[in-house]
């Protein structure tokens, strides 16, 4: 079991994980899924953010150019990994922008539906299909 | 000794989440998304991410929660009260058990001879001081993948398109 302890903190990411995704499921309201969804997404870059810390590290910024001093900062200077964080600064903007989209098909519903609940939507939708197979079904009636 | 406090951000955190997955007042709730991604920020710090703490407090606490409370004036911030559920729980622990055990033959946090330390990273590292670039993570995103942060505004313009097309449209229904 002492073995797993160093895994603490990628098991804290999915326990928020975890959170966030129980509000994507769980709730109704489209703007809290959007909430969901961005506590998943920030746990799911602290996971990846995580991978690249380096115990001791320093994170990665060079103190000088002078190549002899990179040379001697190689030895003594740990830098933390820089490729997780590039990959997550872009999934962090990405992040946002479907963000911003969502949000917008959420106006736009309760603009349609006057509702933003997802249940009371599919109850709408249901209905309206009911009705539409009922008006069919009377033309047809009607025509025989 | 950085240990409690990571704990302790990740406590605060879990507690944020917890309060957001809860809170029926939206207005509310997504306020504590915003706090949750500022801790998230400090916790970036900790961890040497400090470019990503940046990005994550301006934009992620900044913009969406604009976003969010912009959102919220045109759909109402009261959530009805429905029962809970069984079945999401059901379903989140199974994906949580499933995470978990697939962390187990993971290299340890902080791990210095884990594999994605020992390629790649020492290159950009170096090549970073050969273009005189002090921010590694700056040289690998404008330069060694520059075509990525190309992809990633033309995505962040299709999302803006989007967005436009969006609320335009039903502006031009109302009237």
């Amino acid at each position: 079991m002492s073995s797993y302890l160093g895994l603490w903190h990628y098991h804290a990411c999915i326990l928020l994980m975890m959170v966030g995704l129980f509000a994507v499921i769980s709730r109704q309201h489209l703007v809290k899924k959007i909430l969901g969804l961005t506590i998943t997404q920030v746990s799911v870059i602290m996971f990846f953010v995580a991978m690249g810390k380096v115990r001791g590290g320093t994170a990665p910024i060079l103190e000088t150019m002078n190549h002899d001093a990179v040379a001697r900062q190689a030895q003594d200077v740990v830098f933390s990994n820089p490729i997780p964080h590039v990959l997550m600064l872009t999934a962090i903007v990405v992040g946002v922008a479907t963000n911003a989209l969502a949000l917008s098909f959420v106006v736009r519903i309760k603009e349609s539906y006057g509702t933003a609940e997802e249940d009371e939507v599919l109850a709408a939708d249901h209905a309206a299909s009911v009705a539409e197979s009922a008006k069919e079904h009377s033309l047809e009636s009607e025509a025989t | 000794m950085d240990v409690p406090i990571e704990a302790l951000l990740f406590f605060l955190l879990l507690v944020t989440a917890l309060t957001v997955a809860r809170l029926r007042d939206l207005y509310a709730a997504s306020m504590m998304t915003a706090i949750f991604s500022l801790l998230s920020a400090g916790l970036f710090v900790l961890m040497d991410a400090v470019d990503v703490a940046f990005t994550e407090a301006a934009v992620g606490a900044g913009v969406a929660t604009v976003l969010s409370l912009g959102a919220l004036s045109l759909t109402g911030s009261r959530e009805a009260k429905k029962r809970a559920q069984v079945f999401p729980f059901v379903v989140v622990a199974l994906t949580g058990a499933a995470l978990i055990y697939g962390t187990l033959d993971m290299p340890h946090y902080g791990d210095a001879s884990a594999v994605i330390h020992s390629h790649l990273a020492p290159d950009f590292i170096e090549g970073s001081a050969e273009l005189e670039i002090p921010n590694v993570v700056t040289t690998v995103l404008a330069s060694y993948r520059g075509y990525d942060t190309f992809g990633e505004s033309f995505v962040v313009f299709t999302a803006v398109l989007g967005v436009i097309l969006m609320l335009y449209r039903s502006k031009k229904d109302a009237s």
